[in-house]
């Protein structure tokens, strides 16, 4: 399970390798990218925190990234595939809409955001102060399936945004895609930690063993990006990223340099704790307040999406810190 | 000046890098740029905008870590 060769070295693009179905969801999703079934079970009687309805979901996204091993690209605009996707994502949409908070005060949304806990107990405080090293690795594998494809589901909202905004956003892009030098992609530099941290660094490497909260928060994401009308609540769970990234950063390359980890695992944290703290003014001047001044009527989407982005790392914390402290594996197969 | 001769003189406008002076955080400068500092050491910055400390708290100083920010005890999941 373990190669050392960067993605640079590829001899082909990155196709996602098609996961286990994890219920029966997933099991009609594989069948219908597999040309092996055209029906789709009822979704409204799903867990939309499951395992089953996120994988699927996730399958049906994957097809508009780098599509998914031995199906068609043309799926992507399959009907029967489209309507499960949007039956999916209206139901999960539903249940984040009832489990936060919810309102339009996006000024107060935003100061909270930017104060920083005294007292964090969250994933990036655990590896601060006393996380070991096969958990860092652990986690390194979950948030592969962001990192990627990192910056991508946030490019979807681009064409949705006009004016300075739009100016801005791409702005920050710019710098994510390494600014013309691929080599300094972010996604690139995470295939470097992956290689140094003898993790498999092919593209879907670790879908089959990610869990439900790691798939959602890019669920999230892709949902938020692709739906022209979730605009603001994709400039929302950017915004996330992009505000809290920098001091969370901070707090793994303090843990990487405890636990004694290599140079290219320090240097992508590193990096993100430059990057982000300028991404940070920037999408607060630069995006957020051209993007209201146009559509004041966005702030409670982008509320909604701030607020469920954080709700989803609550969750992925909630699953994670607990198996770690019972030295349980929080993957759904233990790495080798 | 004649009306066609703007465009020409509006083309060779040099292009001006901005310094964003901000109330609760870093100067936002346009890069690549060189950062000289007191002590004689000069650190490079080649990201298209870069953001360089002014509360004088960052650990990566001269550039900016966020560390200007307020901190206060709740719970948090970061």
């Amino acid at each position: 399970m373990t190669t050392t060769t960067a993605p640079t070295a590829a001899t082909g693009p990155d196709r996602c390798p098609l996961p286990s179905p994890r219920g029966p969801l997933s099991e009609a999703m594989t069948a219908l990218l597999t040309g092996a079934g055209r029906t789709f079970p009822r979704v409204a009687d799903a867990d939309p925190y499951g395992e089953d309805l996120q994988l699927a979901l996730a399958l049906s996204h994957e097809l508009v990234y780098r599509g998914v091993a031995g199906v068609e690209d043309d799926l992507e605009w399959d009907p029967a595939q489209l309507a499960a996707r949007a039956e999916m994502q209206d139901h999960f949409l539903a249940a984040l809409r009832a489990d936060v908070a919810g309102g339009d005060d996006l000024d107060d949304v935003i100061e909270e955001l930017l104060v920083e806990p005294a007292d964090g107990e969250g994933v990036s405080h655990h590896f601060a102060r006393d996380g070991e090293a096969w958990q860092f690795r652990e986690y390194v594998a979950h948030r592969s399936h962001y990192h990627r494809k990192e910056a991508d589901p946030q490019s979807w909202v681009v064409p949705r945004l006009q004016g300075a905004a739009k100016s801005g956003l791409v702005s920050v892009q710019n710098d994510e895609y390494g600014a013309g030098r691929g080599a300094r992609m972010h996604s690139t530099l995470y295939a470097d930690m992956m290689a140094e941290l003898d993790l498999d660094p092919t593209y879907g490497a670790y879908l089959e063993r990610t869990p439900w909260p790691v798939l959602a928060e890019v669920n999230l994401q892709t949902t938020c990006g692709l739906r022209r009308s979730l605009r603001g609540a994709a400039v929302g769970q950017f915004a996330v990223i992009e505000l809290t990234s920098s001091p969370a950063s901070a707090r793994l390359v303090q843990g990487i340099r405890r636990m004694g980890l290599g140079p290219a695992t320090e240097h992508f944290y590193a990096e993100h704790v430059e990057a982000d703290a300028v991404h940070e003014q920037v999408l607060r001047r630069d995006v957020l307040r051209p993007l209201l001044e146009l559509e004041p009527g966005l702030a409670r989407d982008v509320v909604f999406g701030i607020q469920a982005t954080e709700h989803l790392g609550g969750c992925f914390a909630a699953h994670a810190l607990p198996a770690w402290r019972e030295g349980r594996t929080s993957l759904l197969a233990l790495l080798t | 000046m004649s009306a066609d001769a703007a465009p020409a003189a509006a083309a060779e406008e040099p292009r001006r890098n901005r310094v964003v002076v901000s109330d609760d955080g870093p100067l936002l400068v346009d890069g690549p740029v060189e950062i000289s500092l007191p002590d004689g050491r000069t650190v490079s910055a080649d990201r298209p905008v870069v953001a360089i400390c002014t509360c004088q708290r960052s650990s990566i100083y001269p550039l900016c870590d966020t560390s200007h920010r307020r901190r206060h005890r709740r719970k948090g999941l970061r």
